[in-house]
C-alpha cells in the first residue's frame, strides 16, 4: 500500500474537485433547510423535495432541450412542495414531523411514478446533455486551486456564490432579520407588526427551491439520468448538517464538505482496494454529527421557535 | 387564522365517532388517489382495483404474501405506538431493524446444534435486545442531554446501513460467492420459522398479532405503559407525580427499538433466511404511517397494516398482471400520511365563512 | 408640573372586559395626564393587566371607549396602539435574544431599512434616548447575554424609539434590584418632565409612593378610588386595596400541635428568569397547624414550594419532612416520605387533561399502592377512584372521562381528594381557591381544616388574606423572596397584613 500517492497532486486535485461536486447537492439542500429552519419550520421532507427536484429537471431538460429550463422547472416543483410543506405546518399547524415524513414519502413516490409515466417501461433510460461544465478561463488554470475550484458546472458555482450571499441575506439584511425573529418568538415579532406566517411560507418554499436544486444536480449535472431514490439519504443528511453548522449557512457548508469528501474519499478507496472498509468513512459524517450534538448539547437547541406551530393568542 | 374566505374553529369536543371515521376516510381516499394516479399513467382504475384486490387477498397464496409484509409493519408500528405515544418521535426503525436482523442471523449461524424452538426463542430475544440497543442510543441521548431524538435515530439509521452493508461484503460475506450477491450464508433449513397454510406466511405473523395484544395490555394495564402514557400526555405533571421522566423515555425507545429489532429477525427467519443489503425494505419509516394510520392504536395498527401491505402486495400483482409497473406505493403511502393530518384538522375544527 | 389643569393624554370610560366566567374589568374609568407618572394598584386578578392590554390593543373591550388626545380610537392590535404613540412594557418581555439591542429596537420599523439592514438610526436613537433620559446600553450587545434591568431598558428604548408619548409598564420593579429599582424611577420622572404619560402597574406600596404622581386602585375589576399620591399614604393604600372586613368567623378550633412536619431553613432559589427569587427562606410546619405565607403572586411563592416538593433546584439551604433531611431526593422521594403538593396550576401540572378522571387519581400511587404482580390492580384502582370521587364530591358523569371535562372546581375537588387520601404527613396547598366558585371555596376550606385536624402539616400559600386569616394558625408574608413578617393569626389584621405585601414595614 504505497501511502505516498495520497500527496500526489494529481490525487488530491481530483479528490478534492470531486468532494465538490459530491457537496452541492447537500450544500443546496442544507442553504434551503437553514432558511426553513430559522423561520421555525423542521423539514424533514428534503428527501423528497431533492427526489421531484431530481425529476422534474431532468424531464424539464428532455422535453425542452435545454438543461437551463429543466433546472426551472425543477425549481418550480421544489416551490410546489414548498408550499405544500408550508401549507401543511404553518396553516394547518399540524405536526412537522409528520408532516415533513409525508412530503419525504410523497416526493420519493410521485418522482418514480412520474418518471414511469413520462417515459414508460424501457431498457435504457432516455440520456440527456444535461448541464455541461463551465470552466471558468484563467482561474482553472492556477495550479491546484484551478481544476479543484474552477472546472466544474455551473451550479456549483451558484451553489458556492450562494453561501455568503444567503450568509449575508441572514445577518445583514431587513428580511433575515424578519427571519431569525420569526423562528426565535414569533409571539414578539407578531406584537411588532411581522406576518409570521408570511415569513414562514417564505422560507419553507426557498427550502423547496434549494432542496430541488441539490437535486436536479445530481440528476442533469452529476450522473445525467435518473434513477428511483437517486438522493439516497442525502436530504436528511442535509437535515443533518443543519444541525451540524449551528443553524449558520457557512458552518452548513462546511458540515456539506465534511460529507462530501468523506464521499469522495471512501470512492477512491474502493477503487484503490485498501484494506479499510469504505463504509467506515462513510459512516464518519453520521458519528461525528451525534457526537459533535452530545458535545454542544446544550446550544445545539436551534432557533427557539422552531417545530413550534405559531397561533396568536386569544385575546 | 382565514383562508379564502373561510375560518376554522375549534370544536369543543369531536365525537368518538368522528375521530374513528378520520382513518377509515383516510384509507378510502388513499384508494382513490390510487385509482387517480393508475387513470392518469393509463390504466383503468377499477380494473386494477379489482387486480390489486385479488392480488392481496385473492387466494391462499397471496393472502399469505399480504400477511408476511403485514406482520413487519405490525412489529415496526407496534413499536412506533409505544415510542409515540411517549411523545418520542423514532424516526430509526431502518435501523433497529437492522441491528436486530444482524443480531439474529449472527446467532443462527454461531448456534448450530441447537433444538429449533430454543434458537427461536433465543433469536427473539437477541434480536430485541439489539433494536433495543440502537434504539436507547437515542433515548439515552434525549433523556440526558435533550438531543433531538429526530436527527440522532436518522443518523443512527446510516450507521446501521452502513454496518450492514460492511458486514455483508466483509466479516459475514458467504464464502464461495466470488462476485455474487453480497449476502450472509444461508441459515440452516432447520432454524427457519416454520411456515403456515403452505404459504409463504411464518410465525412472525403469529408473533406479531400476539403482540398487539401484549402491547396493549402492556400500555393500558401496567405501571410502566401508565407512566409512558402520562410522560406522553403531560411530561411536566408527570413529573410533578413523581414519575422519572427520563427513565420512562429510555424505556419507551428501548421498547421500540426492540420491537423493530424482532421486525428484521422475522425478515431474516421468515422470509430471506440470509442477511442481505435491503433487509428493512424501507419499513422503518412505513412503520410509522402505519402506526400514525392506527391512531396510535395496536389493533388499529393491525389493521392499518394489514391494508398497507395489501395494497403493497396487489399492486406488485396488479403491476404484473397489467404490465405496467408503476412505483405507486411510495406516493400513497405519502398521501396518506397527509391525508390523515388533514383529516385530524377537519374532525378537530369546523370550517366557517370568516 | 402641575399637571391637573392639562386634558388628558388617554381617556378610558366604562371599559368592560370579560373572560369566560369572569368580569375582568367592570365599567372601568380612568384618565391620564401628560407629564404624570400614574400608578395603577391592585392585588392579582384586580383587572389591572387586562385593562393595560385593553389600552394596547391586545384586547378589545366588550363595552365601553377610549379616548387619545380627546379623539375616540379603536384599537384593534398593538398596531395601532403604537401607531398612535402608546408603548407598553409587558412583565415578560417581548424580545428576541438571540439578536442585539439594536437589532430588536428596529424590528419591523421603517428605519430597518427597506432591504440592507441599517442599525446605525437605531444606535444613534439608543445613544440619544440613553443620554435623555438615563436608559444606557450597549446597542451591539446581544441580548440574551444583558442582565434583566437592562432587557428592560431595551423594551423601554423599544418604545420610545416608535414615538410613544404614553408608556405602560407592567410590574416593572418585579424583576430588578433596589439600585435598578432607583434607576428605573428616575427615567421615569424624566420621562414625565418631557410631557410623556407614565403608566405603571404595581402592588408594591413603598414604589409607587415614591415614584407616582396619582395612583388609581382597582379591587375586583373596578376601580376603588383615584387619588393624589401626596394625599394618601402606604396605610391607606393597603386598606384600600385588600378592602373589605372580615367576612368569615373563625370556624377553627384551636388544636395541639405535634412535631415539625415540614422544616426549611435558608433556602436560595433561582426563578425561571435566573433572578434569585428565595433569598433565604426558613420556616416550619408543625403537624396539625395550617401556617398561611401570605403574598402577592410572584414574590417567591410558586419557587418555594417547587423547591420543597423537589420540582426546582435550590441553590442554598436545606428542606426536611418529618425528620428526614429530603433537600436532594426527588419528587418521588419526597412522595414517599409523606408529601403531597396541590399545585397553583391545576390544569397544566396537577393533572393530565388527557388521562381519565380515574387514572389521574392515581397519578403518585400507581405504582406504590396499585400494582400487583406487574400489572395495575383495575378492582382496588376502581374503589378508590369511587371514594375519592364520592368523599370529595366530585361532579362527573363518570370516572372514565377525560379529566378536562371537568369544571375548575371539581378538579380541584380531585385533586385535593388525591393528594389528602393519602394521609399525608405534610400538604402544600398553593393558590387552592383561585378560578373557584363560593361552593368550591368552601368545600376546599373544609377540607383543610380536616386535614389539620388529622395532624397533617398545612402550608397554605395563598393572595386571599380573608382565606389565609380564617384558615391558619400562623401567617408568614413573603415578599421579594424573603419572610417578612411572622404572626400568630389572632395577632394578625388585614391592615398589617397589606402593608407586608406590599413590602412596607408595619
Amino acid at each position: 500500500m504505497d501511502w505516498s500517492q495520497f500527496l500526489e497532486e494529481a490525487f488530491l486535485v481530483s479528490l478534492l474537485a470531486g468532494a465538490l461536486r459530491l457537496s452541492t447537492p447537500i450544500i443546496l439542500a442544507g442553504l434551503g433547510e437553514v432558511y426553513a429552519e430559522r423561520s421555525g419550520v423542521l423539514n424533514l421532507g428534503v428527501e423528497g423535495v431533492m427526489l421531484m427536484g431530481a425529476f422534474a429537471s431532468f424531464w424539464g431538460t428532455t422535453v425542452t432541450g435545454s438543461a437551463w429550463l429543466g433546472l426551472l422547472i425543477g425549481m418550480l416543483a421544489g416551490a410546489a412542495m414548498g408550499a405544500l410543506m408550508a401549507f401543511f405546518t404553518v396553516t394547518l399547524k399540524v405536526d412537522q414531523v409528520i408532516s415533513g415524513m409525508g412530503i419525504y414519502l410523497l416526493g420519493g413516490g410521485m418522482s418514480s411514478f412520474l418518471y414511469r409515466i413520462a417515459y414508460g417501461v424501457r431498457m435504457l433510460p432516455p440520456s440527456i446533455e444535461g448541464l455541461s461544465g463551465l470552466t471558468i478561463p484563467v482561474l482553472s488554470d492556477l495550479p491546484i486551486i484551478g481544476p479543484v475550484l474552477f472546472q466544474h458546472d455551473a451550479l456549483v458555482y451558484i451553489a458556492l456564490i450562494l453561501v455568503p450571499v444567503l450568509g449575508f441575506i441572514l445577518s445583514r439584511t431587513t428580511l433575515g432579520l424578519k427571519i431569525r425573529a420569526v423562528g426565535e418568538n414569533p409571539e414578539a415579532a407578531d406584537t411588532l407588526g411581522i406576518n409570521v406566517d408570511a415569513t414562514r411560507y417564505l422560507c419553507v418554499i426557498l427550502g423547496g427551491v434549494l432542496g430541488a436544486l441539490g437535486g436536479a444536480y445530481i440528476s442533469i449535472a452529476h450522473l445525467k439520468i435518473f434513477a428511483d431514490n437517486m438522493t439516497v439519504g442525502r436530504g436528511f443528511i442535509a437535515v443533518a448538517i443543519v444541525y451540524f453548522g449551528k443553524w449558520r449557512p457557512f458552518m452548513t457548508f462546511v458540515g456539506a464538505l465534511v460529507f462530501g469528501s468523506a464521499y469522495a474519499l471512501q470512492l477512491w478507496i474502493q477503487a484503490s482496494g485498501a484494506p479499510i472498509p469504505h463504509q467506515l468513512l462513510l459512516m464518519l459524517p453520521y458519528a461525528l454529527t451525534i457526537v459533535i450534538l452530545a458535545v454542544v448539547a446544550r446550544q445545539a437547541r436551534g432557533p427557539a421557535a422552531l417545530t413550534r406551530p405559531f397561533r396568536r393568542g386569544e385575546g | 387564522m382565514s383562508v379564502l374566505g373561510l375560518r376554522l374553529e375549534k370544536r369543543p369536543s369531536p365525537s368518538p365517532a368522528l375521530r374513528a371515521l378520520a382513518p377509515v376516510a383516510t384509507a378510502v381516499l388513499a384508494l382513490a388517489a390510487s385509482g387517480v394516479l393508475i387513470r392518469a399513467a393509463g390504466g383503468d382504475p377499477f380494473e386494477a382495483m379489482a387486480a390489486i384486490g385479488v392480488g392481496a387477498f385473492g387466494n391462499l397464496q397471496n393472502f399469505g404474501e399480504t400477511m408476511v409484509k403485514a406482520a413487519a409493519l405490525i412489529l415496526v408500528g407496534l413499536g412506533m405506538i409505544v415510542a409515540f405515544r411517549t411523545q418520542v418521535a423514532n424516526i430509526g426503525g431502518e435501523g433497529q431493524i437492522i441491528m436486530g436482523a444482524i443480531a439474529g442471523t449472527w446467532l443462527g449461524l454461531t448456534l448450530i446444534d441447537v433444538h429449533p424452538a430454543v434458537l427461536f426463542a433465543l433469536v427473539i430475544l437477541i434480536s430485541f435486545a439489539a433494536g433495543a440497543f440502537w434504539g436507547a442510543i437515542a433515548g439515552w441521548l434525549k433523556a440526558r442531554l435533550q438531543l433531538n431524538e429526530v436527527i440522532v435515530t436518522i443518523m443512527l439509521n446510516y450507521l446501521a446501513i452502513y454496518t450492514l452493508n460492511w458486514l455483508v461484503r466483509g466479516p459475514m460475506r458467504a464464502p464461495g460467492l466470488a462476485g455474487g450477491f453480497p449476502q450472509s450464508e444461508a441459515l440452516a433449513q432447520a432454524a427457519w420459522w416454520p411456515r403456515l397454510a403452505g404459504t409463504r406466511m411464518h410465525v412472525g405473523v403469529l408473533l406479531a398479532l400476539a403482540l398487539a395484544i401484549l402491547v396493549t395490555v402492556f400500555l393500558t394495564k401496567t405501571p410502566w405503559g401508565y407512566r409512558l402514557r402520562a410522560v406522553g400526555a403531560n411530561a411536566q405533571a408527570a413529573r410533578y407525580g413523581g414519575i422519572l421522566v427520563g427513565r420512562t423515555i429510555l424505556l419507551a425507545m428501548v421498547i421500540s427499538g426492540g420491537l423493530g429489532g424482532i421486525a428484521g429477525a422475522g425478515e431474516i427467519y421468515g422470509l430471506h433466511h440470509r442477511l442481505l443489503d435491503g433487509i428493512s425494505s424501507g419499513y422503518g419509516y412505513t412503520g410509522i404511517v402505519v402506526a400514525l394510520l392506527g391512531k396510535l392504536n395496536p389493533y388499529a395498527t393491525v389493521l392499518a397494516g394489514i391494508f398497507f401491505a395489501a395494497l403493497a402486495v396487489g399492486m406488485e400483482a396488479m403491476q404484473r398482471s397489467l404490465g405496467t409497473p408503476f412505483a405507486l406505493i411510495a406516493s400513497i403511502q405519502g398521501l396518506v400520511v397527509l391525508m390523515m393530518l388533514l383529516a385530524d384538522v377537519l374532525v378537530g375544527y369546523r370550517i366557517r365563512k370568516a | 408640573m402641575d399637571s391637573s389643569e392639562a386634558a388628558p393624554l388617554v381617556d378610558l370610560r366604562g371599559i368592560v372586559k370579560r373572560f369566560p366566567g369572569v368580569v375582568a374589568n367592570d365599567h372601568i374609568s380612568l384618565s391620564v395626564l401628560p407629564g404624570e407618572v400614574h400608578a395603577l394598584l391592585g392585588e392579582n386578578g384586580a383587572g389591572k393587566t387586562t385593562l393595560m392590554n385593553v389600552l394596547y390593543g391586545l384586547y378589545q373591550p366588550e363595552e365601553g371607549e377610549i379616548f387619545y388626545r380627546g379623539r375616540a380610537v379603536r384599537l384593534a392590535s398593538p398596531r395601532d396602539a403604537i401607531r398612535l404613540g402608546i408603548g407598553m412594557v409587558h412583565q415578560h418581555f417581548m424580545l428576541v435574544p438571540p439578536l442585539t439591542v439594536a437589532e430588536n429596537v428596529v424590528l419591523g420599523t421603517p428605519a430597518c431599512g427597506r432591504v440592507i439592514l441599517d442599525v446605525a438610526r437605531a444606535r444613534r436613537s439608543i445613544a440619544d434616548l440613553g443620554d435623555r433620559y438615563g436608559l444606557t446600553v450597549n446597542p451591539d450587545a446581544s441580548v440574551w447575554q444583558l442582565s434583566v434591568g437592562e432587557q428592560q431598558r431595551v423594551e423601554i428604548i423599544k418604545a420610545l424609539f416608535r414615538g410613544a408619548e404614553v408608556l405602560i409598564l407592567d410590574e416593572p420593579t418585579s424583576v430588578l434590584t433596589p439600585q435598578e429599582v432607583e434607576g428605573l424611577a428616575q427615567v421615569l420622572r424624566r420621562m414625565a418632565e418631557e410631557g410623556k404619560a407614565v403608566i405603571f402597574i404595581s402592588h408594591k406600596l413603598r414604589e409607587v409612593m415614591a415614584v407616582s404622581h396619582r395612583v388609581t386602585v382597582l379591587r375586583g375589576g373596578r376601580v376603588v378610588s383615584t387619588l393624589a399620591t401626596s394625599e394618601t399614604s402606604e396605610a391607606k393604600l393597603a386598606a384600600l386595596m385588600v378592602g373589605r372586613e372580615l367576612v368569615t368567623g373563625a370556624r377553627r378550633q384551636p388544636h395541639p400541635v405535634g412535631a415539625k412536619a415540614l422544616n426549611v431553613q435558608g433556602l436560595q432559589a433561582l426563578g425561571d428568569q435566573g433572578l434569585l427569587a428565595l433569598k433565604g427562606v426558613s420556616l416550619w410546619v408543625n403537624e396539625g397547624e395550617i401556617v398561611g405565607l401570605a403574598g402577592v403572586s410572584g414574590n417567591g411563592q410558586r419557587e418555594l414550594a417547587e423547591v420543597v416538593c423537589g420540582l426546582r433546584k435550590a441553590m442554598a439551604g436545606h428542606v426536611w419532612i418529618g425528620g428526614d433531611e429530603v433537600s436532594r431526593a426527588s419528587p418521588a422521594e419526597r412522595i414517599r416520605e409523606g408529601l403531597a403538593y396541590v399545585p397553583e396550576e391545576r390544569k397544566r401540572i396537577g393533572s393530565i387533561a388527557d388521562f381519565s378522571i380515574a387514572e389521574n387519581v392515581i397519578l403518585e400511587t400507581h405504582q406504590s399502592t396499585f400494582s400487583r404482580w406487574g400489572l395495575l390492580d383495575q378492582r382496588a384502582i376502581d374503589a378508590h377512584v369511587s371514594e375519592i370521587l364520592r368523599d370529595y364530591d366530585v361532579r362527573t358523569p363518570g370516572s372514565h372521562n377525560l379529566a378536562r371535562t371537568l369544571s375548575g372546581g371539581n378538579l380541584q375537588k380531585l385533586i385535593l381528594g388525591r393528594e389528602l387520601s393519602r394521609h399525608p404527613r405534610m400538604l402544600v396547598a398553593a393558590q387552592p381557591t383561585r378560578g373557584l366558585d363560593v361552593g368550591a371555596t368552601e368545600y376546599v376550606h373544609e377540607r383543610l381544616l380536616a386535614a389539620r385536624e388529622q395532624g397533617t402539616g398545612v402550608l397554605l400559600i395563598s393572595e386571599d388574606l380573608d382565606e389565609v386569616m380564617s384558615l391558619a394558625d400562623r401567617i408568614l408574608v413573603i415578599y421579594e423572596g424573603k419572610i417578612v413578617g411572622e404572626m400568630a393569626s389572632a395577632e394578625a389584621d388585614v391592615a398589617t397584613l397589606g402593608l407586608l405585601m406590599g413590602g412596607a414595614r408595619a
